[in-house]
């Protein structure tokens, strides 16, 4: 069991971190294709 | 003694190579009569839809646009600046609307980039449909027949067990760090495939019994979960297939393996290595199927900055395999929308053929067979199930621990 808990771990681990990073590089399609004068948030 | 075969085994093979090359080399068919006759009949209203096209589109048949895809003007054809029509600069306003409508048009934006010049994509429609019919249909099919499939295979075959008693020994079977690989990797991807599923069928099932907020709700989660979670299953596959790749290359035991349907159905078991040749289709698949929706996930995840088909379709035409079975070349001039749509079909495609697979590996893991599970719960196996499932592994095993007992340390 403690392989599954530590699988499980790890992928969140990873999650969280792409997450953050991802973001951190501003690759999201809204941070990339969109601007502030065509969204309404 | 001499040992003579009938030939039926030759003849077989020889029959099947005919009927492939039959299949391959087939000429292509003949051109349509009526398609022919509208071509011709367009010559006469110099490339606009004659009645005949307007007719046939009536009564549902299918018409070729290709013929108005490549009628938008030209700047040699324009007529000189002096004369009357000259300030058209060669294309008709029909020919410039044509442009627009098929993408042909030279667009100039000032944001937004090659997206933006796309004005009109009218394979959106086609991969909508596509996505909201077939897609969802078959795919749910597949996986609801795949559970069918093994509930019928288990009321008639019932769990495959342990001949004889356990021995009580253990051996281990897997590491501790392959069976976390592992586990990051099934975790992901139940997620992933969990979350897929949600946004591909929410609409249709969720949103009309649980309301469009709810929908919204689990698809916003869902697009979270699947961007982000995408990366360890991409970086398990590699691990996995870095720690496992030798031990699942094809070799002679697979054909005895496949010979007795792996002792899964009957009651003969195969000899095998650390990997039996069902679990290498299984590895194999993860791999090629796991590595191509990782491929197509990544064009999705950075949308328009990894186009995938049109260059996988010029080696696909360069190969001359449309021609094989009589087909016309694939595009290769496709819109970054369109690419965008093929990457999203693609990607479910392949997924729910990888889920169908990883059901029927979770069944075999779990109900299907006495003793799997500790394989990859706690690493250690019964010596009784490994002599039944994996006995080459197993004297392997025996003989190094000969070597070097286990918990033995090495002399100062």
């Amino acid at each position: 069991m403690k392989a599954i808990f530590t699988g499980i771990v790890v992928m969140a681990l990873i999650a969280v971190g792409a997450y953050y990073g991802l973001h951190e590089l501003g690759y999201s399609s809204q941070a990339r294709f969109s601007g502030d004068n065509v969204r309404l948030d | 003694m001499t040992n003579r075969t009938s030939g039926f085994g030759w003849f077989l093979a020889l029959f099947a190579v005919f009927l492939v090359a039959a299949v391959i080399l087939q000429p292509a068919p003949p051109p349509d009569p009526a398609e022919m006759a509208r071509i011709e009949a367009r010559l006469a209203t110099g490339g606009a839809p004659t009645l005949e096209d307007i007719l046939a589109r009536q009564n549902g048949e299918t018409v070729s646009n290709d013929y108005r895809k490549i009628n938008i003007g030209s700047p040699e054809q324009a007529a000189a600046m002096s004369s009357q029509l000259g300030t058209l600069g060669g294309a008709s306003d029909p020919d410039l609307w044509r442009a627009l409508r098929f993408d042909e048009a030279d667009i100039r934006v000032s944001a937004g980039g090659d997206v933006a010049k796309t004005l009109v994509q009218d394979g959106g429609m086609t991969w909508y449909e596509f996505r909201e019919g077939p897609l969802i249909t078959y795919g749910g099919w597949l996986l609801l027949g795949t559970i069918a499939v093994l509930a019928i295979f288990y009321l008639i075959r019932g769990r495959v067990r342990v001949d004889g008693e356990m021995t009580g020994r253990t051996v281990e079977r897997f590491q501790f760090v392959e069976r976390a690989a592992h586990w990051t990797l099934a975790a992901s991807f139940i997620l992933l495939g969990v979350t897929g599923l949600l946004t591909l069928m929410g609409r249709k099932f969720i949103a009309p019994h649980l309301g469009l907020e709810t929908n919204a709700l689990l698809l916003t989660w869902s697009k979270l979960i699947h961007n982000n979670v995408a990366w360890a299953f991409m970086l398990a596959l590699v691990v996995v297939f870095v720690m496992w790749v030798w031990h699942n290359i094809p070799d002679r035991t697979d054909i005895v393996w496949f010979k007795q349907a792996g002792g899964i159905i009957g009651h003969e078991h195969p000899p095998a290595k650390k990997f039996n040749a069902g679990q290498k289709v299984i590895f194999w698949s993860v791999i090629l199927l796991g590595g191509s929706i990782s491929l197509s996930g990544l064009s999705l995840l950075f949308p328009f900055d990894m186009p995938l088909f049109a260059k996988t379709f010029a080696i696909i035409n360069d190969i001359g395999v449309p021609g094989w079975f009589g087909y016309d070349p694939l595009p290769v001039s496709l819109a970054p929308q369109e690419e965008m749509q093929l990457a999203q079909a693609w990607h479910a495609i392949v997924a729910f053929v990888l889920m169908a697979i990883i059901i029927g590996h979770i069944y075999i893991g779990t109900l299907g067979m006495e003793g799997a599970f500790d394989a990859m719960g706690s690493g250690e196996v019964d010596e009784a199930w490994a002599h039944q499932h994996h006995s080459i592994w197993l004297d392997e095993v025996k003989a190094r621990e000969k070597e070097a007992p286990r918990g033995a340390t090495p002399a100062e």
